[in-house]
C-alpha cells in the first residue's frame, strides 16, 4: 500500500515539477505549430536544446548573467526557426517534418562532438549555472518542504513557481492570438493553404511567425529544464522529447489553450507512476525479475508511450479536451 | 526524468568500445582534444564511426573495470599486447593482454583514479599511437566498467597514402554505405508513393532484420547466409503484418496523412524500446565475420565482408529494378505510386499491390540491416540511427520515386563518407543532413521529382 | 477560322437590371470571331504563356484577352489546360514562358496572394472549404486589410474590434444572399457539396474583387442548388465584376457566358461567342476527335491527351492528398 502511495506522490511530484513543465511549454509550441497552424515540427528538442545551452554556455563559459543567457537562447531559438522556415516552408508539409529532426539531430550531435566541447561540454554537458536563478527565490533554497506528501527542495518550488507562470504567461499570449483575426488566418492555413493564398494571405509569412512563436517557447521549456536540473547534457535533448511532448499534446487536445498543459502533466504523472509502480512490484517479487528487470522498466514507458501515441491517434484523436466531430472534419 | 536512463545507458559499459576518439567521460583531457586532425585519419574499421557517435552500453551492476579494444582497419584485431593498469598511488592494479579480438579488460579493486599504461612494443610495426601517448588517465566510478581507448592509427587512410588514395578509400566506402542506405530506402520511398504514408517506422524493420538474424546466426548457430535468408523473408512478413495489422485498416477509416504519420512515430518507438528490451542495450556482432583483414586492392583497401556487401547490394537492387520495369506486379507497383485512382480504375487491385510493396520494402529494410549489422554490429536502435539518412536519400532523389530513392542514397552515403575530408567523422552524419536541407533550398523537388503543380 | 458576327439574342432585354451585361454583351458584338482577337475593353490580357509538364505541354496561349464586366467561359475537353491556366494566371503556377496582365499590371512575378490583394479572386474546382472553421469565420477570412491580421496587433483587441464588426456584419448580408445565414456557426465541413460552392463564392465576394475565376463552380452541385448558383453568377456581372469560369456544362455556359473560349491540348482553338461554338469545326474535332485535316490521328491525340490528364493528375496527386481514397475518382483527375 505504501508502494502505491509513494507511486501516487512520485508522479504527482514529477506531474507538477520542471520535468513536466518542460514538456508543458514544448507541448504549447507544438500546439502553436502543429495544433493551430498545421506545421509539422519534429524538432522541437532542438529549440528546447538551444534554450538550455543559452543559459549554460553563457553563464559557465563567457560569464554573463543567467538572464542574459536566457535571452542569448531565445534568439537563437529564433535563429533556428528562421533557418528551417526558409528553405521549407514553401514546401510540402512533410519536409518540415523531415527537416525539422533533421535539424534536432544535427544539433545535439554537434553541441556532444568533441569539437565543441571547448564551448558546451561535449557529451559531459556543463553544470553549475543555475545558483544566481536559485538565490532569486524568496524563500531559502535549500531548505525541504513537504506539500500533500510530496517533498520539494525550496530551489524546485521556486522553479515551478516561476515554470507554471511561464506556462500561464505563454498559453495567455497563445489564447490572445488564436481569437484575434491573426489566430483564424494561421487555422485556415491549417485546413488549406491554398484557400487561404487565394484569399490574399501571406501564407509564407504567417507559417513563418507561427514556426519561430512555437520554437521561441519550446526553447523556454529547455531554459527551464536547465535550470532546474542545474546541468545541461546535449543526450538530454534527444528527439524522443518531441514525440514525448506530441503525445501530452493529443493526449490533452490540439488546437485547445488547456490541451497541452493538461496533456502534459496527466502524461507526465503517469508515466512516473508507471515507472515508481513498476519498479515496487518488481522489488516485491511481484513482477519475477526474469520477466522484466528494473533497467528495461525504462525502455517499457517509452514502449507505452509509443502504443498510447497510436491508440490515442487511432481512437481518440481529439485527445480529452478536443470535438470528436471537429477532428473527424479534417481531411490532412 | 525521462533522460536519465538514457545518459546511465551512454556513459555506461560498451562491451565492445570501437576504437574511436570518441571516449564518455573522458573527451575533456587535453590529449584528447589535440588529437581532432588525426581523427580523420584514424582508423576505426571505417564505417563503424557513423555510429560510433551514439554507440549505447549497458550499465554493469557489479564490479569496477577498465576496458577497451586494439584494432585497426588494416591490421585488423592486435592479439597479445601487454595492458597494465596502476592506481593514484603508483600501486599496480592489475594486467592483461588482448585477446585474439583484440578486446582486453582488467578488474579492479574498486572505484577511483588509475593510469592505463599500454605497451608499445607490442603493437605490430606498422601500427602506431596517437598523439595522446601510451598512457590514460581515467576515473572509474563506482560499479562503472570504464572503456579506454587508444588512438592507434596504420596510416590506411593518413600517413604516406596522400590524397588521392584518400579519397578513393571513402569514395568506395561512401558507394558501400550509400548502397546499404538505398536498399532501405527503396522500400520507404514506394511505400511513400502507394500510399502516401511517411513511414517513420521503417528504421525498425531495419532492425528487426538485423536482429532476427542475429538469434538464428548466433543463438540458433545457423551459418550467416542461411539466417540472413530467412531473416529477409521474415522481414516480408513483417512488412506485410505492418500494413495488414495497422496501415490497411488505417486507410479504411480514412486516417489523414500526418494523423498516419504520427502514428508511424508512436509505432516506431513502441517497437524500438521492444527490441531494446528484447535484444539489449549492447551492440553484438554476427559470428564468424567480425576479425576480418582489409584486403588491399591498390587504390583502396577492403574487407571481404564489405566487398560481399557491396555485390550483394547491388545485385538485389537489380533485381528490384527489373521486378519494377518488367514483372506484372512491378509494373502495377509503379502504376499506384504515379495515380493510385489510375490504377485502380484500370483493374489493379491497390490494396494487393501495396501489401506487396509493403513485404519487399520489409524484406529489402531486413536485408540492410544484416548487412548493416554486418560491417558494424547489431544494435537495439541501428535503424533509427540509419532512418534519417534514409529520409535524407529518399528526399534527395525525390519522394516517391523508387529509382530517385537509389540514386539519392548513393549521393548521401558517398558524401557522408567524403565529407570526413573536411569535417570531424564524429559530426560526419551531420554533413549528410546538411545536403539534404540544402538540396531542399534548390531542388526540392528532389533529383528525379516533377515539379509539384497545386490546385 | 474567322466567322461572320450573328445578331446577339441580347438585344430584346432591355430592362435595367441587364444593363451592364448589356455593356460587355454590346461591346463584344462587333468583336469578330477569331483567337486572340483584341477585346475593346480587357480587363486580363494573356501572351505567349505556355506550361509544360515534363515534356507534354498542358498550356500554350498565344495571345487571349478577357473583357472587362462580362462573363467568359472557358470550356474544352479533359486535360485541355483550363485548370492550368487557371494556376498560372493567379500566381498558384509558374508558367515556361510568356506574360498575363490585369488592368495592365503584369501579374508575372506575383505569388497567389499578390494577385488575389490586386483584386483577382479564385475558386478551386475541388472546393477548398475550411473544414474546421466555422462558416462565419470562413466569410471574415476573405475580407482584406484586416488590422488584427498582424501579429503584434493582434494582441491589442481594440485595434481591430472595430474593423471585425463592421466585416461580420458584411459577411451576414452575403451568407443572407447565399441562404447560408442560418449556418453561420457550423463547421464548414459539415455542409454539402454544394453549400461549400455557394460558400466558396461567398467567401471570395468578401475580398471585393474585381475579377472572379470560378473553377467549375457547377461541379457536383445537386441540380436545385444549379439554379441559385447561376444566379449568383450572373448577379456578380451586375455588380460589375468580371468573371472567368471553367465549365463542362454546355447548357450553362450557353446560359450565362457572354463570350466562350474553347481549349484542346493547352491551346486555344475557338473563341466567340456562345451561339458560335456548337457550330465551329475546331471545337466539335476537339471534342469528337475525328478530323481528316488534324495534325494528328486520333488514336494519337487521344495518348496526348491521356497523358496529359495522367500527368496532370499525378502532379495533382503528388499535392498531399489525404490518406484514403475517400474522394471518389471522378472528382481527382481534371475533367
Amino acid at each position: 500500500m505504501s508502494e502505491f502511495l509513494d507511486a501516487i506522490t512520485g508522479g504527482l511530484q514529477a506531474g507538477l515539477g520542471y520535468q513536466a513543465i518542460f514538456f508543458v511549454l514544448l507541448a504549447v509550441g507544438l500546439n502553436v505549430h502543429f495544433g493551430y497552424t498545421g506545421l509539422l515540427n519534429f524538432g522541437q528538442a532542438g529549440f528546447a536544446l538551444l534554450g538550455a545551452f543559452g543559459v549554460a554556455v553563457s553563464v559557465v563559459r563567457w560569464d554573463l548573467p543567467f538572464w542574459v543567457g536566457i535571452v542569448i537562447g531565445l534568439a537563437a531559438a529564433v535563429l533556428l526557426a528562421l533557418l528551417l522556415g526558409l528553405p521549407t516552408l514553401r514546401l510540402r508539409a512533410d519536409y518540415l517534418a523531415i527537416v525539422t529532426i533533421a535539424a534536432a539531430e544535427i544539433l545535439r550531435l554537434v553541441f556532444r562532438s568533441v569539437g565543441a566541447t571547448a564551448v558546451t561540454g561535449g557529451t559531459r554537458g556543463l553544470s553549475g549555472f543555475n545558483a544566481d536563478f536559485v538565490a532569486l527565490a524568496p524563500w531559502a533554497g535549500g531548505r525541504q518542504y513537504d506539500i500533500l506528501g510530496t517533498r520539494w527542495s525550496g530551489a524546485q518550488l521556486w522553479l515551478a513557481l516561476v515554470g507554471w507562470t511561464l506556462v500561464a504567461l505563454t498559453s495567455l499570449l497563445v489564447w490572445s492570438l488564436m481569437r484575434s483575426p491573426w489566430g483564424r488566418v494561421v487555422k485556415a492555413i491549417r485546413e488549406d493553404e491554398d484557400a487561404a493564398r487565394s484569399l490574399g494571405k501571406n501564407v509564407y509569412a504567417y507559417k513563418m511567425q507561427a514556426l519561430v512563436l512555437g520554437g521561441v517557447i519550446g526553447s523556454l521549456g529547455g531554459t527551464v529544464y536547465a535550470l532546474g536540473l542545474g546541468s545541461v547534457n546535449p543526450d538530454q535533448y534527444q528527439n524522443a522529447n518531441t514525440f514525448l511532448a506530441y503525445t501530452a499534446l493529443i493526449l490533452g487536445g490540439a488546437a485547445r489553450i488547456w490541451g497541452p498543459i493538461l496533456g502534459g502533466t496527466i502524461l507526465l504523472f503517469l508515466v512516473q507512476f508507471a515507472d515508481t509502480g513498476l519498479k515496487a512490484l518488481i522489488s516485491n517479487g511481484i513482477i519475477p525479475e526474469s520477466l522484466l528487470s528494473p533497467t528495461d522498466v525504462a525502455s517499457l514507458r517509452f514502449v507505452l508511450i509509443g502504443v498510447g501515441l497510436m491508440a490515442l491517434l487511432v481512437f481518440r484523436p481529439q485527445g480529452i479536451l478536443g470535438d470528436r466531430r471537429e477532428v473527424m472534419l479534417d481531411a490532412r | 526524468m525521462t533522460h536519465a536512463p538514457d545518459r546511465v545507458r551512454r556513459h555506461g559499459l560498451r562491451p565492445r568500445p570501437r576504437i574511436t576518439r570518441r571516449q564518455n567521460g573522458t573527451g575533456s583531457t587535453p590529449g584528447f582534444r589535440g588529437r581532432r586532425p588525426l581523427v580523420l585519419t584514424l582508423l576505426v574499421a571505417a564505417l563503424a564511426t557513423v555510429f560510433a557517435v551514439l554507440l549505447p552500453g549497458v550499465a554493469q551492476a557489479e564490479g569496477e573495470q577498465v576496458l577497451g579494444t586494439l584494432s585497426t582497419s588494416r591490421s585488423g584485431p592486435i592479439e597479445g599486447v601487454t595492458i597494465t593498469v596502476t592506481s593514484a598511488d603508483g600501486k599496480e592494479a592489475g594486467k592483461a593482454q588482448t585477446d585474439a579480438s583484440g578486446q582486453w579488460s582488467v578488474d579492479l579493486p574498486g572505484p577511483g583514479q588509475y593510469t592505463v599504461t599500454i605497451n608499445a612494443g607490442d603493437l605490430p610495426d606498422n601500427v602506431k599511437l596517437g598523439t595522446g601517448g601510451d598512457t590514460r588517465e581515467v576515473n572509474v566510478a563506482s560499479g562503472r566498467a570504464q572503456p579506454v581507448n587508444f588512438g592507434l592509427s596504420d596510416g590506411t587512410t593518413g600517413g604516406g597514402g596522400g590524397g588521392a588514395g584518400k579519397v578513393i578509400q571513402l569514395l568506395v566506402d561512401g558507394l558501400r554505405f550509400g548502397l546499404l542506405i538505398a536498399m532501405c530506402s527503396v522500400g520507404l520511398s514506394l511505400i511513400f508513393g502507394t500510399t502516401g504514408l511517411t513511414n517513420f517506422a521503417h528504421s525498425e524493420l531495419v532492425t528487426i532484420g538485423a536482429v532476427v538474424a542475429w538469434y538464428l546466426n548466433v543463438q540458433a548457430g545457423m551459418p550467416l547466409i542461411w539466417a540472413g535468408v530467412l531473416a529477409l523473408f521474415i522481414g516480408a512478413i513483417v512488412g506485410a503484418l505492418n500494413d495488414l495489422a495497422i496501415w490497411r485498416p488505417l486507410r479504411r477509416r480514412g486516417t489523414g496523412l500526418v494523423a498516419a504519420l504520427v502514428v508511424s512515430i508512436g509505432l516506431s518507438l513502441a517497437l524500438r524500446y521492444v527490441i531494446q528490451i528484447i535484444f539489449g542495450g549492447r551492440s553484438r556482432p554476427y559470428v564468424g565475420y567480425q576479425n576480418q583483414r582489409a584486403i588491399d586492392y591498390g587504390l583502396f583497401s577492403l574487407t571481404n565482408r564489405a566487398l560481399a556487401s557491396i555485390i550483394i547490394s547491388v545485385i538485389v537492387l537489380v533485381l528490384v529494378a527489373l521486378m519494377l520495369q518488367r514483372t506484372k506486379i512491378g509494373k502495377a507497383m509503379r502504376a499506384v505510386a504515379d495515380n493510385r485512382d489510375l490504377a485502380a480504375s484500370s483493374g489493379i487491385n491497390v490494396d494487393r499491390v501495396i501489401l506487396f510493396v509493403w513485404a519487399l520494402g520489409g524484406a529489402l529494410a531486413a536485408l540492410g540491416g544484416i548487412l548493416l549489422g554486418l560491417s558494424d554490429s547489431v544494435q537495439w536502435d541501428m535503424g533509427y540511427r540509419l532512418l534519417l539518412l534514409m529520409f535524407a536519400g529518399v528526399t534527395l532523389g525525390g519522394l516517391g520515386t523508387a529509382y530517385g530513392a537509389l540514386i539519392g542514397s548513393l549521393v548521401v552515403g558517398i558524401f557522408v563518407q567524403v565529407s570526413t575530408l573536411v569535417i570531424p567523422s564524429d559530426i560526419k552524419y551531420v554533413g549528410g543532413l546538411l545536403l539534404l536541407i540544402v538540396i531542399l533550398v534548390i531542388r526540392p523537388q528532389g533529383i528525379l521529382g516533377s515539379r509539384v503543380r497545386v490546385g | 477560322m474567322p466567322a461572320e458576327p450573328s445578331p446577339t439574342t441580347g438585344s430584346s432585354a432591355f430592362h435595367s437590371g441587364d444593363a451592364p451585361r448589356r455593356l460587355a454583351q454590346t461591346a463584344l458584338r462587333s468583336v469578330p470571331w477569331e483567337i486572340g482577337v483584341a477585346k475593346p475593353d480587357p480587363a486580363v490580357v494573356v501572351d505567349g504563356v505556355t506550361r509544360t509538364f515534363g515534356g507534354l505541354t498542358a498550356v500554350s496561349v498565344d495571345h487571349l484577352e478577357i473583357q472587362r464586366g462580362g462573363i467568359t467561359g472557358l470550356i474544352g475537353p479533359n486535360g485541355a489546360g483550363k485548370t492550368t491556366l487557371f494556376n498560372l494566371l493567379t500566381g498558384f503556377d509558374q508558367p515556361d514562358t510568356g506574360t498575363w496582365s490585369f488592368d495592365g499590371r503584369q501579374l508575372g512575378k506575383l505569388s497567389p496572394h499578390q494577385v488575389a490583394r490586386l483584386g483577382v479572386v479564385r475558386t478551386f474546382q475541388l472546393t477548398k472549404a475550411l473544414s474546421r472553421l466555422t462558416v462565419l469565420q470562413n466569410m471574415l477570412l476573405g475580407a482584406q486589410g484586416q488590422r488584427g491580421e498582424g501579429f503584434f496587433r493582434a494582441l491589442v483587441p481594440g485595434v481591430w474590434r472595430g474593423q471585425e464588426k463592421a466585416n461580420t456584419e458584411r459577411a451576414m448580408d452575403l451568407l443572407a444572399r447565399f441562404k447560408l445565414d442560418a449556418k453561420k456557426d457550423d463547421f464548414a465541413g459539415t455542409l454539402s457539396g454544394g453549400q461549400r460552392k455557394l460558400l466558396e463564392m461567398a467567401r471570395a465576394l468578401m475580398s471585393d474583387p474585381k475579377v472572379v475565376m470560378l473553377d467549375e463552380p457547377m461541379a457536383g452541385v445537386n441540380p436545385a442548388l444549379t439554379q441559385s448558383l447561376l444566379g449568383h453568377v450572373k448577379d456578380l456581372r451586375e455588380q460589375g465584376m468580371t468573371v472567368i469560369f471553367v465549365e463542362h456544362d454546355m447548357d450553362v455556359v450557353r446560359d450565362i457566358s457572354d463570350w466562350v473560349v474553347v481549349m484542346a491540348a493547352g491551346r486555344v482553338i475557338a473563341e466567340g461567342p456562345p451561339e458560335s461554338i456548337s457550330q465551329n469545326r475546331a471545337v466539335v474535332d476537339a471534342y469528337l476527335g475525328a478530323h481528316h485535316d488534324a495534325p494528328l490521328t486520333v488514336e494519337e491525340e487521344d495518348q496526348v491527351l491521356a497523358e496529359a490528364e495522367r500527368e496532370i493528375a499525378r502532379e495533382e496527386n503528388l499535392d498531399g492528398e489525404v490518406f484514403s481514397s475517400d474522394v471518389p475518382p471522378q472528382e481527382r483527375t481534371e475533367k
